[in-house]
């Protein structure tokens, strides 16, 4: 028995497949399709290329899709915080117990909440700068290569092709895009981006055109990503979005707005035709400047050769000068002759040979007396003169000298014995012994016989003083007579006393 | 006055061009000059009009790859 079977035991019980799968049916059944009102949440688009994305509102929210497929047909690029009205329809997930819109289609809310977000977007990158008036850059005046961002089927290209051959045909590079749906603001971005990033036959200006269309269609060219791209492009960039009334933010990010695709071609390009003919007219301006300034330089020359004057009358003048005084020339010669001639003539009879005799003579006087070996002679001559006069006086005067000293020692010898007689003191007389003495001494020195003591002796032959050999031998009695005697030396003759006679000292 | 005229473009060409028709007209350069200038001129306008006569469509569509141009193929009836 059972004691614990359960209680009303006839519910089914469910698989968790089997449940999920229930409510899966209920739930599409119930909303198979449905439009609902919110407000964009956060985007994520995977490369698989489905878009999820959220529905919410102030209280709710709710998972939406748009496969692949649908998301290419998109008119509006689901963005967050974009009010939409999407149309689709639920359904769940059971693998995560969700529940979730696949959404087929997307409308903006009505156009103001679209017009306040794009005011809102438009002012947050004007204050980045993106929209300055210096990041502008001029057009070139005949691009080489444009390129074109737009769809390469429709008008728009066709228009710009169009126009572009009308005025100046050019090498035009079309980058295609889609102008509109989900593709549509990548590929632009992505195109302007790769124009800029060629690096061959890159283009030397941008045009991005599109048709006109409702703000939804035109909604690309209002995105983030778009406008950013076209800010920073290197390359000029004209915008030809839509109608002229239409306004789209790429138009402030380029450097020109054209109000139609055509338009764009007219900025972009000069009309040829009026190229040439500005060339031409430079071209005939240059053949004219020229041939004036040559018709000019012409003229010029032709009056400074009127003004220049003949060139005889550049002589005449001077002609006429030379024959003046040519003229004067002979008589005025003859006539300087006779005028020096007359200053000549009296000092020329002052001039006289005489006269140059006279002053030469004496020159030669005066150079005579001047002769200096003459003067030398004279006065050798009279030094010699004079040497001999001296010579003469010299020999008395010692003869004197001598005699003068022994008359001086005689009388000196007298008065000494005098004063000895009278003199009693013995000093006295002691006194007058020794100046006797010198006095002696100094007759002595003056005599020869202080030459005597010192080896000398005097010979005298028969009592006269002989000096030479021949003397001696004739003598018949020699004596030599030495300091302290004399000496006969043996008489040939009867020897005589000589007395003491002064001699030769030599 | 350096630059090859074959290498210039129309619009350098043509500035050059209007340049050496005023320093003409102002009359005040030397003969031999003007005569180099007219030179210059000349060639420049030449080039200019070459330049003009030369001018011929072609019109191409980029083949892309992952953003980048990776070719070109003619655009036919356009």
């Amino acid at each position: 028995m059972d004691l614990f079977e359960t209680e009303g035991d006839n519910a089914h019980d469910f698989t968790v497949s089997e449940l999920s799968g229930a409510v899966k049916r209920v739930i599409e059944g119930e909303f198979g399709q449905v439009r609902v009102r919110g407000e964009i949440g956060r985007v994520s688009r995977p490369a698989s290329g489905h878009l999820y994305y959220d529905l919410k509102d102030d209280r709710s929210v709710i998972a939406a899709i748009t496969w692949k497929g649908q998301a290419s047909k998109l008119t509006v690029r689901p963005e967050e915080g974009m009010e939409v009205i999407a149309t689709g329809r639920m359904t769940t997930f059971p693998g995560q117990s969700k529940y979730q819109l696949i959404i087929d289609d997307i409308r903006p809310a009505g156009a103001g909440a679209l017009m306040a977000m794009l005011e809102k977007r438009r002012k947050a990158l004007a204050e980045e700068g993106l929209f300055d008036e210096s990041r502008k850059r001029p057009l070139p005046w005949l691009p080489e290569v444009i390129g074109v961002v737009t769809s390469p089927s429709g008008a728009v290209i066709r228009d710009i092709l169009h126009r572009l051959r009308d005025r100046f045909p050019r090498h035009v590079l079309i980058w295609p895009v889609a102008v509109q749906g989900e593709r549509c603001a990548p590929e632009v971005a992505a195109a302007i981006r790769g124009f800029n990033a060629m690096t061959e036959g890159r283009p030397d200006l941008l045009i991005v055109a599109r048709g006109g269309g409702s703000l939804e269609d035109l909604w690309g060219f209002n995105e983030e990503i778009v406008v950013r791209a076209a800010s920073e492009s290197r390359i000029p960039l004209i915008s030809a979005v839509g109608h002229e009334t239409d306004t789209t933010l790429i138009d402030y990010a380029s450097d020109r707005r054209a109000p139609t695709p055509t338009a764009a071609a007219e900025m972009a390009v000069p009309v040829r035709h009026e190229l040439l003919a500005a060339v031409d007219q430079r071209g005939a301006a240059l053949s004219r400047c020229i041939s004036t300034g040559f018709v000019n330089r012409t003229q010029r020359l032709r009056d400074l050769a009127r003004a220049l004057p003949r060139p005889e009358t550049l002589t005449q003048t001077a002609a006429q000068r030379h024959d003046l005084w040519a003229g004067r020339l002979d008589g005025a010669l003859g006539l300087g002759i006779t005028r020096r001639r007359a200053r000549l003539d009296p000092l020329a009879a002052h001039l006289r040979p005489r006269l140059l005799a006279d002053l030469v003579a004496r020159g030669r006087d005066r150079l005579g007396a001047l002769r200096p070996e003459d003067s030398l002679t004279r006065r050798t001559e009279r030094a010699q003169e004079r040497l001999a006069a001296a010579g003469a006086r010299l020999d008395p005067a010692f003869a004197r000298a001598v005699a003068e000293a022994a008359r001086d020692a005689a009388r000196a010898r007298a008065t000494l014995d005098a004063l000895a007689a009278r003199l009693e003191p013995a000093l006295r007389l002691r006194a007058l012994a020794d100046r006797l003495e010198s006095t002696d001494r100094l007759r002595q020195t003056l005599g020869y016989r202080e030459t005597l003591a010192r080896g000398y002796a005097v010979i005298r032959g028969d009592g006269e003083v002989v000096t030479s050999k021949a003397e001696a031998a004739k003598a018949a009695v020699l004596e030599a007579e030495f300091h302290d005697g004399r000496l006969v030396l043996g008489a040939k003759k009867k020897a005589k006393a000589a007395p003491p006679a002064q001699g030769s000292l030599f | 006055m350096t630059e090859t005229i074959a290498d210039m473009t129309f619009e350098a060409a043509m500035t050059e061009l209007e340049r050496v028709v005023a320093a003409l007209e102002k009359g005040d350069v030397p003969l031999e000059e003007s005569i180099k200038l007219y030179e210059r001129g000349a060639a420049l306008k030449s080039h200019c009009a070459a330049k003009l006569k030369a001018a011929e469509e072609k019109v191409e569509l980029i083949r892309a790859e992952a953003g980048r141009a990776i070719g070109t193929t003619p655009a036919e009836g356009l």
